[in-house]
């Protein structure tokens, strides 16, 4: 079993769901985003989702956009991000990463898998990539053991979750709302019909995200998913700071609230 | 458009996922594939039927107004050593061979039982064409521009609106046409169930670039019927401006099955391609995944979308419909840059040989055609017979060609 599932059957063992929470990389350094996913990970974020910080982020809302937007700026290249992984996996929380697919086509998606894999990540969260794209993709986490995260939706038929759900490895990523990544105020009813729809057909662990920005939030979705993802609100906590200080204070303590909300479904 | 010429949606190619070779398919949100097969199969239906078949082609005839003539440029021709028969697209209704697609589309919509459309735009083009078929069909309209583009294109902003149309400033990444794609990408993903994404071009997840070929084809067809009647045989060449590449794909398909046509395709050469300065995608860039398919793409080493360049904001992007990578891969049709100098030559060489003021993007189908003349005669030993795609009109680039050369009385200059 991969060290995501580990973690997802332990948190089940307690009778909680596992907190996932993103932060690009390199945003807004590469030493920046080890300090930030360093204090996620100490405040009681189970597992830590990187994100490789792309040019046209069309699943990712005005939060997570700027914020790649700035790593980029700053030069980060995807080489960054394999070293980001690394030092954040050294926390001993599970990494696993999120991309959109041209950087992985352009680093060599066997190269990719082989250096992700030696980084010590677990595996791929692919927004735009469906398995009907991903053959070289397929063959390479075969071959490195790692973990694959495609997307399911609301929309989706029954047809193709079970399609796409044969093809994931480690855990399902139910988009909880039609839409793009960002905080809201309410969470969507969408969610748990479609966490049921993903139960029917595997055992797999199905992670919610899209919209989720407080403990509170987190606790609902704690009732009926395994895992709580969230992205937009951490990200902001760095975005607003006036300072690293700041930002570092201000994700702890909502990381905090956040681990304490996936233990009060 | 005949029956016959829609009796086949997607010919030999592309296959039923939306590859052409290697190129093309769906590189999307899982929330979107929903969407695309429903599009996928009513644009399927649609081409069979004989109902959709007629309203479109009656449209297209009474609205649009085509067929558009095969025009004989005989002073252009005397300039250039070829006679070249120009494809008047620039004279159908709103001024380019997009209205053809934004018809398409619209009729699809309304079958689909879609009350709302969205749309990006660079120039403003396929903007005021999305929003005048949105008026037509009773459709609400959403067009996303970039900030940089709409302070560029204050005239076309505005005759959206005139056209009961929302324009959305897109103040993300570079503010120009492939941030307006990926904000609309985005309204699409949040609004699905009522809204259809109105894509410009030739390019995006399947079935956009086959079933916008499809739609635009009729360029092609008409073309071909049109030089045999008018020469008694083929031409020895069609030329055409490839941005995105829809115009070049309506010319081309019909020729694609004749070899003795040798098909080119003129990207934006900007400054030139070996400056950081051009469009050039095919020319100057390399295969990867951009807005939801695989093609060229102009991109760093780690796979980040770069800004393209070019004084022809319709040819300003910084990728290419998969179907033309394939076709430069399969060495069926021949892709070469143009650059804004020459391109801004071959629009006053018409300008000034045939009282007809081209769009810049066309221009650049003109100015590769005045390079190729010569080689080609060479080449048949005769004087070679070229049909150019004129896909559009130069209204809308007054105000550009005017500052390029510098004919701007002060105050209409700003």
């Amino acid at each position: 079993m991969s060290r995501i599932g580990v973690a997802f059957d332990k948190a089940r063992a307690d009778g909680r769901a596992v907190l996932v929470g993103c932060m690009p990389a390199g945003f807004p350094t590469v030493e920046g985003s080890i300090a930030a996913m360093t204090a996620m990970v100490e405040a009681g974020v189970d597992v830590v989702e990187v994100e490789i910080p792309y040019s046209d982020p069309v699943m990712d809302g005005p939060v997570i956009q700027r914020a790649s937007d700035i790593a980029l700026a700053g030069g980060v290249r995807t080489a960054d991000t394999l070293r980001i992984i690394e030092a954040v996996a050294a926390t001993g929380a599970p990494v696993v990463t999120m991309t959109y697919w041209n950087p992985i086509e352009q680093y060599g998606v066997d190269a990719f898998a082989r250096d992700l894999a030696s980084a010590g990540g677990t595996g791929l969260i692919t927004p735009d990539l469906i398995p009907e794209e991903a053959d070289e993709w397929l063959a390479a986490s075969d071959a490195y053991g790692l973990d694959r995260t495609f997307l399911v939706s609301p929309s989706s038929t029954d047809a193709r979750l079970a399609m796409t759900v044969s093809h994931c490895r480690g855990f399902v990523y139910a988009t909880a709302l039609m839409g793009v990544t960002g905080a809201r105020t309410q969470t969507s009813d969408a969610a748990p019909l479609l966490v049921s729809r993903v139960r029917a057909v595997t055992d797999l662990p199905v992670g919610v995200g899209l919209g989720v920005s407080t403990g509170a939030q987190a606790g609902t979705v704690a009732g009926y998913a395994d895992g709580v993802i969230v992205g937009s609100a951490l990200v902001r906590c760095v975005l607003d700071a006036p300072d690293q200080a700041a930002g570092l204070t201000a994700l702890r303590t909502l990381s905090a609230d956040l681990a304490e909300g996936v233990r009060t479904p | 458009m005949s029956a016959d010429a829609l009796a086949t949606p997607a010919g030999q190619f592309p296959d039923t996922a939306g590859h052409f070779g290697r190129f093309g398919g769906r590189f999307v949100p899982e929330a979107l594939v929903a969407a695309l097969d429903e599009l996928d199969g009513a644009w399927r239906t649609a081409m069979t039927d004989e109902s959709f078949q007629a309203e479109f082609g009656a449209l297209l005839r009474d609205y649009a107004g085509t067929p558009s003539l095969l025009y004989s440029a005989r002073r252009f021709s005397a300039r250039i050593g070829a006679r070249v028969l120009l494809k008047r697209e620039d004279l159908n209704h709103t001024g380019a061979h997009k209205v053809r697609n934004v018809l398409g589309q619209a009729l699809l919509t309304k079958r689909m039982g879609k009350t709302r459309v969205i749309a990006e735009t660079g120039a403003g083009q396929h903007g005021v064409a999305t929003a005048t078929a949105a008026a037509l069909f009773d459709l609400e309209c959403v067009v996303y521009m970039g900030a940089v583009d709409i302070e560029r294109q204050a005239l076309n902003v505005a005759r959206m609106r005139m056209l009961g149309a929302t324009v959305v400033p897109v103040t993300a990444g570079s503010r120009t046409l492939k941030d307006a794609m990926n904000e609309a990408m985005r309204d699409w993903v949040a609004n699905v169930d009522k809204t259809h994404y109105l894509i410009g071009t030739a390019a995006g997840p399947h079935p956009f670039p086959a079933m916008v070929r499809d739609f635009v084809r009729g360029i092609g067809d008409e073309a071909r019927q049109q030089c045999l009647d008018l020469t008694g045989a083929l031409p020895d060449a069609v030329t055409a401006c490839v941005g995105g590449g829809s115009n070049a794909l309506g010319i081309f398909h019909a020729f694609v099955g004749d070899p003795g046509v040798r098909l080119y395709g003129f990207e934006a050469g900007g400054a030139g391609v070996d400056t950081d300065r051009h469009a050039a995608s095919i020319t100057g860039g390399r295969s990867g995944v951009l807005h939801g398919t695989r093609t060229f793409v102009l991109q760093n080493a780690d796979g980040q979308t770069v800004e393209s360049h070019s004084i022809s904001a319709g040819l300003d992007y910084p990728g290419v419909g998969p179907e033309h990578a394939w076709l430069h891969e399969t060495g069926r049709a021949t892709y070469l840059p143009v650059t804004d100098d020459e391109a801004m030559a071959a629009f006053e060489l018409l300008c000034r040989t045939e009282g007809v003021i081209p769009a810049i993007e066309s221009a650049h189908a003109l100015a590769g055609t005045v390079a190729i003349a010569p080689k080609l005669a060479a080449e048949l030993g005769r004087e070679p017979v070229i049909v150019v795609n004129l896909s559009g009109r130069g209204d809308k680039d007054v105000h550009p060609a005017g500052d390029y050369f510098g004919i701007l009385d002060k105050e209409s200059a700003r």
